[in-house]
C-alpha cells in the first residue's frame, strides 16, 4: 500500500493482467479441490448421475462408510508407519552427510555429491526390479523380510528423499557461519557435540524444510509400495484405489477418502512452508 | 559484550595450536579427525548402494539375460542371452521395438510440453507474487496445495472429473458450453494425451512457483529501485533483472522438472491403471508393463538401460551447455 507511491509503482495494465492472470490461475488451481470437498459431502446419487456443482443435500455419510468399505485405517496406520520412520532416519542420516561435506574437506567429496545427486536422475523402473530381487533373496539368505515388509519401505523411502536433503542441507550448513561451531569446538564440544549444540539448532528451518519433503515423499510413493506391499503392510498408496474396483464406484467415498489422506500432509505442509522457502532460498537455490 | 571478544581471540590462537599438538603422540585423535567425515557419510553411502546403485549394476546385468518367472528365485541361474533383449528393444520393425518407440516419443513430447508449461506458469505467478498485496500469503499457500496434494489423491480426482458420464469436464464442455456435439472420452483413446498433460501441469507448475520464488528473494532490492530510479518500466526490469538473476535457479530446476517428468510413474499410473492408452503411453509404464504384465524382466531391464543412457546423455549435453553459457556470462 505504502510502495504504491514508490517509484516502483507498476504500471496500470501490469496490475490488471496479474489481476486476471492470478484469477484464472486460482481457478485452475481450486476447482479439483472444490469438486473433492464437494463430492465428498454429496450422497451417493450425485456422483453416479450427470456432474452437479452444488450437492441435492449434504451428508457425511460418506465419511463414515470410507472406514468399512476397506481396511482404511490400517492403511492410514501403515502410511503413517512407514512415513514417519523415513522421515525421521533420512533427516538423521542428511544432517550427518551435510555436516561432513560443509565442514570437511576430503578425498572423494566431489565424487560423493555427484554420485548422490546424480541417483536422482534413475528411472524408478530401472532399480525396482532389481531392487525387489535383492529383497527377495535377502529374505531367503538371511531371514530379515524385506519384501512385502514396512522395513523395506522404509529403507526404500528414506533412499528417495536422501539426495534432495542433502544437498539442501549443504547449502543450509554453509549459510551457518563457521565461527560458531569452532567456538564450541574450542570450548569443549566434540565435533558432534559442535553439530547438535550449534550447526543443527541454527538450521532448524533447513532441517524442517527436509522433514516436509522427506514425509511428502514417502507418503505420495505408488510405485514402489505397489510392488513391495502386501494385504497387511499396504499403505494408502495403494489402498485407495481398493474403492474403484469394487463393482460401484463409490465416487462420494473415494473423495472423502482422498481428503481424508490428504489432510495431514496438506496442513503440514502449509503451516511448514514457510521454512521450505526459506530452506530454499539459503540452501538450493543459493 | 567486551569480555567475549578476547576470548575469542584467545580461541583462535588455541585453535591454531591444536593441530601440531595433535599430529605429536595422539596418533589416534588423528585417524579419528580424518575418519570422521568418511563415517559420517556413511549411513546415506551404504544406503544409496543398497537401493540405487547395487540394483543399478544388476538391472544391468540382468538385461544380458534371458530372465523369466522361472528365475526370479535365482536370477543368477537365468541363461545369459547376449544383447538379444537389446536388439529386440531397437528393432523398430517389430511390434516390440516399435511400441517402445512409439512410447519414447509420446513421453518426449509430453515432457517438453509439461515442463514448458509448468515453468511458465511458475514463473510468471512467481514475478506476478514479487511484491505484496492483500491476500498474497493466501494466495501463495493456495498455489501450493496440488503441489502438497499426495499424488493418488490428487490424480483420483482428476479420474473422476475425466469420467464420461459424471465428469465436470465433459459436464462443462459438453452440458454447459455445448462445445462439444457429445460427450467425449478423456482417459481412453486420443483424448487422454491432453488429459495426462492437463494434470501434470496442475501438479507441477506449483514446484517450479515454489523454486522461483525462492530465488526471487535473493535478488536485492536495490537494483530494481536503482532501475526505477534509472526510468525503467516494469517491463524493462523483468527483462534485465529478475530474468538474468534467475538464470542459475531456472537451470536446475528446468533440469530437475525435466527428469521428473520423464521419469514420471505416479501420475500415469494413477490416471489410467496398469493399461495406458496408447497416445498416453509414458515410458515409465510401458516399462512396467513390458517386465510385470508380461513377467519379461531381461527385455525391461534392457529397455530401462536405454532409458538411463538417453538421460545420461541428456542430462550431461544440458550441464555442458549451460555450464558453457554460465561461464561465458561471467566473463
Amino acid at each position: 500500500m505504502s510502495s504504491f507511491r514508490s517509484p516502483m509503482a507498476p504500471p496500470r495494465s501490469f496490475l490488471w493482467s496479474r489481476r486476471i492472470f492470478l484469477t484464472l490461475l486460482t481457478g485452475f488451481v481450486l476447482v479439483p479441490v472444490y469438486v473433492m470437498v464437494s463430492s465428498s459431502l454429496k450422497p451417493l446419487a450425485d456422483v453416479s448421475g450427470r456432474f452437479r456443482w452444488l450437492p441435492s443435500g449434504l451428508t457425511i455419510r460418506p465419511y463414515i462408510d470410507i472406514w468399512s468399505t476397506v481396511p482404511l485405517a490400517k492403511y492410514f496406520v501403515n502410511s503413517l508407519i512407514v512415513a514417519g520412520a523415513a522421515t525421521v532416519c533420512s533427516v538423521v542420516i542428511a544432517v550427518f552427510a551435510a555436516y561432513a561435506v560443509s565442514r570437511y574437506s576430503f578425498r572423494g567429496k566431489r565424487v560423493f555429491t555427484v554420485t548422490v545427486l546424480s541417483t536422482q536422475m534413475f528411472p524408478g523402473i530401472l532399480f525396482l526390479l532389481p531392487l525387489f530381487l535383492i529383497y527377495v533373496n535377502i529374505g531367503n539368505a538371511t531371514g530379515i523380510a524385506l519384501f512385502g515388509s514396512r522395513g523395506g519401505l522404509i529403507l526404500t523411502y528414506l533412499t528417495f528423499s536422501l539426495p534432495f536433503s542433502i544437498w539442501m542441507l549443504i547449502g543450509y550448513f554453509d549459510s551457518v557461519p563457521r565461527d560458531l561451531d569452532e567456538a564450541a569446538l574450542v570450548d569443549g564440544c566434540g565435533p558432534l557435540g559442535a553439530l547438535f549444540r550449534v550447526v543443527v539448532p541454527a538450521a532448524v528451518p533447513g532441517i524442517v524444510a527436509v522433514a516436509v519433503y522427506a514425509f511428502m515423499t514417502a507418503w505420495g510413493e505408488v510405485l514402489f509400495a505397489s510392488v513391495m506391499t502386501d494385504e497387511t503392510t499396504r499403505t494408502l498408496a495403494v489402498g485407495l484405489q481398493g474403492y474403484s474396483t469394487l463393482n460401484d464406484v463409490y465416487w462420494n467415498q473415494i473423495m472423502a477418502a482422498s481428503l481424508v489422506v490428504s489432510v495431514p500432509v496438506v496442513a503440514g505442509f502449509l503451516l511448514l512452508q514457510r521454512y521450505l522457502v526459506a530452506g530454499l532460498t539459503a540452501g538450493a537455490v543459493k | 559484550m567486551t569480555a567475549t571478544v578476547p576470548t575469542r581471540a584467545d580461541g583462535r590462537t588455541v585453535r591454531r595450536s591444536s593441530p601440531g599438538a595433535a599430529r605429536g603422540p595422539r596418533r589416534t585423535g588423528r585417524i579419528r579427525r580424518i575418519g570422521l567425515p568418511y563415517l559420517l557419510l556413511l549411513p546415506a553411502l551404504l544406503l544409496e548402494l543398497l537401493v540405487h546403485l547395487v540394483p543399478m549394476v544388476i538391472g544391468i546385468v540382468m538385461s544380458f539375460k534371458e530372465l523369466t518367472q522361472f528365475y526370479i528365485r535365482d536370477w543368477g541361474a537365468a541363461p545369459w542371452s547376449g544383447l538379444d533383449n537389446y536388439r529386440m528393444s531397437v528393432d523398430f520393425d517389430a511390434p516390440v521395438g516399435k511400441a517402445l518407440l512409439h512410447s519414447f516419443f509420446v513421453t518426449v513430447g509430453f515432457t517438453l510440453l509439461s515442463v514448458g508449461l509448468c515453468w511458465l506458469l511458475g514463473t510468471a505467478a512467481a514475478v506476478c507474487m514479487q511484491d505484496t498485496f492483500r491476500g498474497r500469503s493466501l494466495l501463495r499457500a493456495l498455489f501450493l496445495v496440488p503441489y502438497a496434494l499426495p499424488v493418488y489423491a490428487a490424480v483420483i480426482t482428476w479420474v473422476f472429473m475425466f469420467q464420461h458420464d459424471n465428469g465436470l469436464v465433459n459436464h462443462v464442455l459438453h452440458d454447459q458450453l455445448h462445445l462439444t456435439d457429445k460427450p467425449s472420452f478423456w482417459l481412453i483413446g486420443d483424448n487422454s494425451f491432453w488429459a495426462l498433460l492437463t494434470v501434470s501441469v496442475w501438479k507441477g507448475w506449483p514446484f517450479a512457483f515454489l523454486i522461483v520464488m525462492a530465488g526471487l528473494q535473493n535478488i536485492p532490492r536495490e537494483l530494481y529501485e536503482a532501475a526505477a530510479l534509472d526510468g525503467a518500466g516494469m517491463r524493462q526490469q523483468i527483462r534485465r533483472i529478475t530474468l538474468p538473476s534467475l538464470r542459475p535457479v531456472n537451470q536446475v530446476l528446468i533440469l530437475v522438472l525435466f527428469l521428473w517428468t520423464f521419469n514420471d510413474f505416479n501420475t500415469p499410473y494413477v490416471l489410467f491403471g496398469k493399461a495406458a492408452p496408447e497416445a498416453a503411453d509414458l515410458i515409465s509404464v510401458h516399462i512396467y508393463q513390458a517386465s510385470f504384465v508380461t513377467w519379461n524382466f531381461g527385455t525391461g531391464s534392457a529397455m530401462s538401460v536405454l532409458l538411463l543412457l538417453f538421460l545420461l546423455v541428456v542430462t550431461g549435453g544440458y550441464l555442458l551447455l549451460t555450464w558453457r553459457g554460465r561461464r561465458a556470462s561471467d566473463v
